[in-house]
């Protein structure tokens, strides 16, 4: 068991190095490089003040050098230097990072939930009216875009329903009472978190349904009600557990599908996340910065891999007997 | 196996769904070819007042600059079609390819490719995709292959998985005794029979691939000179709250069209699982 968590962790530094060298290569891919943008926000310089400076930043040196030394940096945290924002993108990028992980993270959690708890209501009676909701709304829930699905909510419960702020994250002026102030945080995050959550919703309640119609035939359930115990009991404590496994392995999968989706909602909602330092950045080809966000999204979602394969292997012990 | 094929055919025939979603499709395939021939409207010219609402004059309204909105989703059905079909077969291809070799061959050879796929898995798909496109050009060469990069390793995995099961089954083990040459069997002999699920995979790629090119529009990163429905959506973000129609009919065309792809695709997958019907 240790082994094998010993063995994941050195996969996912493995991989995380693999995203610094493909980051490397991307930044000498880009169309100019520091000094380019240094002499831009300076105004201009002649070409012997720019060789100087590449000098400087070791710019003149061969490739394999200037990747060690990248490297290097990267593992300190120095992601590099905006010189639009006028500060290191490690900084940024940081101070970006809540909301969107606060709005990855509640989506996908309250996707997960309800998702299976439809599953399991739409598996009781499959024929039912509300299992044939369910294969309805995971149809739509594949064919909406989620950029599209937030606007359209923002028409009806932003503007010709008042009921929810359109965009930002707080109100202005701020309120001074703490708990009115994460209150009204909330209040922003309602229609965001539903956008993003909404279409993973319906992919988990059809694939939840699935999987409790794959279980409830099983033999341990048939034992389970013939030892008499209630139908509630045979669904919440034995069915459910095994038949979410599908859908808490394919959230933690999906991971870095949702921060895609969640640039877009950011961006849609004008939410101060990551998604629209990213757009804004891709706008302005502030390369460190764009680079900066693929680095951290990557290692925030290998991160987030691993902490899914230790809870799969809480969940299902026949896997711990494996490895 | 062509009894099993008639059989497949007949259950897709029989689902009225599948069978409505392929009309669909195949009206939309029509209006990509010909809606500019149908429509000769330039959908970049301004022929009226920005922002009318939907009416007698312009069915579906017109947009900031005065565009006429309905002439902008026909001719963005040619673009957005090219788009997601290249890019599917692109992403098609390259999953294949990993997903056979890694599971035919196995050991060192899969080992590495999974790490590979790995790594591709962890690398948010848009967010990958939107700095590909950023770094190199918003060429729409370029937005193919940086849909298909950054997609491939769902193929991959199932491509995988099929040949892990087909692998050691006696017919392959015939073929190889028989002298037949790895590449051979590979394509000939294994792919065939890992088909089915891998036609329904494709299919549904096609449904996510438009929804995907539509996001990198959205953002503007698309080919300026052309129009797309994605970039309908996200030139109108700045008005939409006064002219509702700017954004709601390219985004209905896309829903309309994927939604009925996913009805090809839950045909498929009843017709080549009938066993499983309505999971």
């Amino acid at each position: 068991m240790i082994q094998a968590i010993i063995q994941r962790i050195l996969l996912g530094i493995l991989l995380i190095f693999g995203v610094i060298v493909l980051n490397f290569f991307l930044l000498q891919a880009a169309p100019g490089d520091v000094v380019d943008a240094m002499l831009a926000e300076a105004g201009g310089g002649d070409p012997e003040l720019a060789a100087r400076l590449r000098q400087s930043y070791g710019l003149d040196q061969p490739v394999y050098i200037q990747l060690i030394k990248y490297l290097g940096q990267v593992c300190i945290g120095d992601l590099g230097y905006s010189f639009y924002y006028e500060e290191p993108v490690a900084k940024l990028i940081l101070s970006h990072l809540p909301t969107t992980l606060m709005l990855t993270l509640s989506a996908l959690v309250l996707a997960v939930i309800l998702g299976t708890l439809f599953g399991v209501y739409a598996a009781i009676k499959p024929k039912g009216f509300f299992s044939n909701f369910v294969t309805v709304f995971s149809l739509f829930g594949y064919a909406t875009p989620v950029f599209w699905l937030g606007m359209i909510v923002l028409l009806v419960f932003a503007l010709y329903l008042p009921w929810f702020p359109a965009f930002g994250i707080r109100s202005i002026p701020e309120p001074e009472d703490p708990l009115e102030r994460i209150l009204d945080i909330i209040h922003h995050l309602v229609l965001p978190t539903f956008t993003l959550a909404v279409l993973y919703l319906a992919n988990y309640s059809r694939i939840s349904r699935a999987s409790m119609l794959d279980v409830m035939g099983a033999d341990y359930i048939r034992t389970a009600r013939t030892k008499g115990l209630s139908e509630r009991k045979v669904i919440f404590k034995h069915a459910l557990k095994n038949a979410s496994l599908p859908v808490v392995t394919l959230a933690g999968l999906q991971l870095a599908q949702v921060f895609s989706g969640a640039v877009l909602v950011e961006t849609v909602f004008s939410l101060p996340g990551v998604g629209p330092l990213l757009y804004e950045s891709i706008m302005r080809r502030d390369f460190p910065v764009i680079l900066g966000v693929l680095f951290g999204a990557a290692t925030t979602t290998i991160v987030a891999n691993i902490i899914t394969d230790l809870i799969y292997k809480w969940m299902d012990p026949r896997i711990q007997s494996i490895t | 196996m062509n009894k099993i094929r008639k059989e497949t055919f007949r259950l897709f025939c029989a689902n009225r769904a599948a069978l409505f979603g392929l009309l669909f499709v195949v009206v939309f395939i029509f209006i990509g070819l010909f809606g500019s021939i149908l429509v000769p409207a330039d959908p970049f010219e301004m022929v009226a007042t920005p922002l009318t609402g939907p009416g007698s004059e312009m069915i579906l309204g017109s947009d900031y600059l005065g565009r006429d909105v309905f002439v902008g989703i026909i001719h963005g059905t040619q673009a957005t079609m090219i788009i997601a079909t290249t890019a599917t077969l692109v992403t098609v291809f390259i999953g294949i390819t990993i997903g056979a070799l890694a599971g035919y061959y196995g050991g060192l050879i899969d080992n590495v490719l999974m790490r590979v796929t790995e790594f591709f898995q962890v690398l948010p798909p848009l967010v990958f995709a939107m700095v590909i496109v950023a770094v190199f050009s918003s060429d729409i060469l370029v937005v193919i292959l940086a849909i298909a990069i950054t997609t491939w390793t769902t193929e991959a995995r199932l491509t995988r998985a099929e040949f892990l099961k087909l692998k050691e089954q006696d017919f392959v083990t015939a073929s190889r005794a028989i002298g037949v040459r790895n590449f051979r069997i590979i394509t000939k002999v294994i792919l065939p029979n890992a088909m089915p699920p891998i036609i329904i995979a494709i299919t549904l790629r096609v449904g996510i691939t438009i929804i995907y090119e539509a996001a990198l529009s959205f953002l503007g990163l698309t080919d300026p000179d052309i129009i797309t429905w994605g970039k309908m959506i996200g030139q109108s973000r700045d008005y939409f709250f006064d002219a509702w129609w700017t954004v709601t009919f390219p985004g209905l065309a896309i829903l309309l069209v994927v939604l009925c792809i996913a009805l090809i695709g839950d045909g498929l997958n009843d017709a080549f699982n009938p066993k499983l019907r309505g999971r």
